[in-house]
C-alpha cells in the first residue's frame, strides 16, 4: 500500500510540475531584461511598460472584453433556458435533436465551427444584407453558440440537484410560474449562474480559431493579435501579458473558491 | 412534477423555442451549409464574396452537385497523410493524457477530503488562463536555444542542441499539456464516487493492491476513461493552434490544412469538403459522447 501511494504522490507531483512549469517560466521571463529566454539580463519591468503603450494590444483587449461580456450574458440566458428545458420538460417531440444540438458544440472542433459560421454569415449577407462585413456581432454570435453549450452543462447540473418541492409549494400558494422562477428558482441556482457566466466569458476571451474565421479587418480581438505576433517569434511583451492574465485569473478563481467554501462552512 | 412550466403553454414554448431556434440558426444550419458547399463547383468559392453570390443565384436555377472536391482530397497525398497523421497524433496524445492523468485523478480522489478541492482547483486553473499564451510558453522552452536545450547542455547530457520545436514531438507535448485537465476532471468524477469498501472487500479476500486496482477500480472508472478520452481526442483531431506554433513542415494536421486551404488557397469548397471528411472521422466518437451525455438524463427525468 505504501509503495503505491508513493507512486501516486510522485505522479501527482509530476503532473503539477508539467502543468505549472511553463506558466512559472513565463512569469520569470516577463521580468527578464534580456530579450533571449535563457540569458538573464537582470530584473526589469520594461516589457510591462512597452505593453502599456502598445495601442494595438490595448484596443484588441478592450474589444475582447466587450465581446466576452456580451456573449457571456447571451450564453447565460440561452443556457439557462436550455437547462430548464432539459431538466424540467420531461419528454417532448424534438428532445433528442435538442439534446444533440446543445451537446455538440462542446465537442465540435473549433475549426469546423468557425468555417461553418463564416459560411452562414456570408450566405446571410447575400440574402439579407446583414451582417455587413464581419466584426463585433459575428464574433459575439459565434462565441455565444459555444458559450451557451457550456453554460447549459453548468446550470443543468445545479438545476437537476435542486429540490423541486420549494417551487411546488410556491405554485400551490398561487404564485405564477414566472414569479416562481424569479423568486425561488433563480436565487437557488445563482452560484451556478455566476460560474456559467464566468466560464462563457473566459472561453470567449481566449478563443482564437473560430474567431479567426468570423473577425474582419476592423475587429481584432486580443487572442488574434497575440497569435499573429507570436507566429513571428518569441516576444517578451507576450510574457508580460501572460503574467497579467495568470495573476488576474488566479485571484478571481481563488476568491470564488474561498467564497463558495465559506458558504458551505456556514451551512 | 414539472408544474412550473406546464401551466402556461405560451411561456413554455418560448423557453424551449428561444434556445432551440438559436441552435438551429447558429449551429445546425451553418453545418448544413458546409455540407452543401462541399459538393458545389470548385469555382464557386474562389475569391471570398462575389462567387457565393453566384452560388446563391445559382441555387434558384439549380446547382450541379459534384463530389470532385472529395475526390481531389483523396487523390492528394498531402491531405490523406494529414488525415491519418491527425488521427494518430490525437490518438497517441489521448493515450499519454490517460497515462499521466489517471494516476493524478486517483491520487486526488484518494487524498483527504479537505485537500481534494484545492488539488482539483490546481488542475482546473491552467484551463482558465490563456491557452494561446501557455502554448507560446512552450516555444521558449523547446526551441534550439531554448531552456530545455540550455539545461541539457549545461548538465552535459548533450553537446549539440536537440531540434524539438517544429517537429511532431513538440506537437505531442503541446497537445498533452493543453488537454490534460480535460482528462483528469471526468476521471476524478468517477473515481471519487467509488465506494472505498469495495477495495477493502478485495483486500479482505486476499487481493494485492495492484490486483484490486485492476479488477475493481479500473473497470469501475471506465465511464470516466471514455469521457476523458473523447474530450481530448475529438478537439485534438481538429487542433490548429498547436501544430501551427509548435509543429513544423513535417506535421500536417487536418485543422491546419483546412485553414491553409481556406485562407491561403481561397478554396472554400475544398475546405468545406475537408471539414466534412473530418466530421466523418469524428462521427463515431461524437456519437459516443452524446450517448454518455444522455446517460446523465435518467436522473433528471424525475
Amino acid at each position: 500500500m505504501r509503495n503505491r501511494s508513493l507512486f501516486l504522490l510522485s505522479a501527482l507531483g509530476f503532473g503539477y510540475a508539467f502543468l505549472y512549469l511553463p506558466i512559472a517560466l513565463l512569469v520569470v521571463w516577463s521580468f527578464n531584461g534580456a530579450r533571449i529566454v535563457n540569458v538573464w539580463g537582470g530584473f526589469s519591468t520594461k516589457w510591462y511598460a512597452e505593453l502599456a503603450h502598445n495601442e494595438a494590444f490595448l484596443n484588441a483587449a478592450w474589444l475582447s472584453l466587450k465581446i466576452a461580456a456580451t456573449s457571456a450574458s447571451a450564453s447565460l440566458v440561452l443556457g439557462t433556458l436550455a437547462a430548464v428545458v432539459l431538466v424540467r420538460y420531461g419528454k417532448f417531440r424534438g428532445r433528442l435533436l435538442f439534446n444533440g444540438l446543445i451537446a455538440a458544440p462542446l465537442v465540435m472542433p473549433e475549426i469546423i465551427l468557425g468555417l461553418a459560421m463564416l459560411l452562414l454569415f456570408v450566405a446571410l449577407e447575400q440574402l439579407t444584407g446583414w451582417p455587413d462585413g464581419r466584426g463585433f456581432a459575428t464574433i459575439a454570435i459565434t462565441h455565444t453558440t459555444v458559450g451557451m453549450a457550456y453554460a447549459t452543462v453548468v446550470v443543468r447540473s445545479r438545476l437537476s440537484q435542486m429540490d423541486e418541492s420549494l417551487e411546488e409549494a410556491a405554485l400551490d400558494l398561487g404564485a405564477r410560474p414566472l414569479k416562481v422562477f424569479f423568486l425561488i428558482t433563480l436565487p437557488v441556482i445563482a452560484p451556478s449562474l455566476a460560474s456559467a457566466w464566468l466560464l462563457a466569458f473566459t472561453l470567449s476571451l481566449d478563443d482564437v480559431v473560430a474567431t479567426q474565421f468570423v473577425s474582419g479587418p476592423g475587429a481584432t480581438t486580443l487572442p488574434i493579435e497575440v497569435f499573429s505576433s507570436v507566429r513571428l517569434g518569441v516576444s517578451p511583451q507576450i510574457n508580460a501579458l501572460g503574467t497579467i492574465i495568470v495573476t488576474v485569473v488566479a485571484v478571481i478563481i481563488f476568491t470564488a473558491w474561498r467564497l463558495t467554501n465559506a458558504k458551505k462552512a456556514n451551512r | 412534477m414539472k408544474k412550473p412550466v406546464e401551466r402556461g403553454t405560451w411561456g413554455r414554448r418560448a423557453v424551449l423555442g428561444v434556445p432551440f431556434v438559436w441552435l438551429l440558426v447558429f449551429f445546425l444550419i451553418p453545418l448544413l451549409i458546409v455540407a452543401k458547399i462541399s459538393i458545389s463547383e470548385i469555382r464557386v468559392g474562389v475569391p471570398p464574396y462575389e462567387p457565393l453570390l453566384e452560388f446563391a443565384d445559382g441555387a434558384f436555377v439549380g446547382i450541379r452537385a459534384t463530389f470532385n472536391n472529395f475526390v481531389l482530397l483523396f487523390e492528394d497525398d498531402l491531405y490523406v497523410s494529414a488525415y491519418f497523421q491527425s488521427l494518430t497524433i490525437a490518438g497517441l496524445s489521448t493515450l499519454m493524457c490517460l497515462l499521466i492523468g489517471y494516476p493524478m485523478a486517483l491520487a486526488i480522489a484518494r487524498a483527504p477530503e479537505s485537500r481534494r478541492g484545492p488539488l482539483l482547483l490546481l488542475v482546473i486553473l491552467p484551463f482558465w488562463t490563456s491557452f494561446l499564451i501557455r502554448v507560446y510558453a512552450w516555444m521558449g522552452i523547446l526551441k534550439d536555444e531554448g531552456l530545455l536545450n540550455g539545461f541539457l547542455m549545461w548538465t552535459g547530457i548533450i553537446s549539440e542542441p536537440l531540434v524539438i520545436l517544429n517537429t511532431s514531438v513538440a506537437v505531442y507535448i503541446g497537445i498533452v499539456y493543453s488537454y490534460l485537465p480535460f482528462m483528469v476532471l471526468p476521471l476524478y468524477a468517477t473515481l471519487e464516487k467509488q465506494d472505498p469498501s469495495l477495495l477493502e472487500a478485495a483486500a479482505d479476500l486476499g487481493a494485492r493492491p495492484f490486483r484490486a486496482f485492476l479488477s475493481v477500480t479500473l473497470p469501475l472508472s471506465l465511464p470516466g476513461i471514455v469521457a476523458g478520452s473523447l474530450l481530448v481526442f475529438v478537439p485534438a483531431v481538429g487542433e490548429y493552434v498547436i501544430p501551427d506554433l509548435l509543429g513544423g513542415g513535417d506535421t500536417q494536421m487536418l485543422g491546419k490544412a483546412l485553414w491553409d486551404m481556406f485562407a491561403l488557397n481561397r478554396d472554400w469548397p475544398s475546405a468545406a469538403a475537408l471539414a466534412v471528411a473530418m466530421l466523418a472521422a469524428l462521427a463515431v466518437p461524437i456519437a459516443l459522447f452524446q450517448r454518455w451525455q444522455s446517460a446523465l438524463e435518467p436522473k433528471e427525468g424525475r
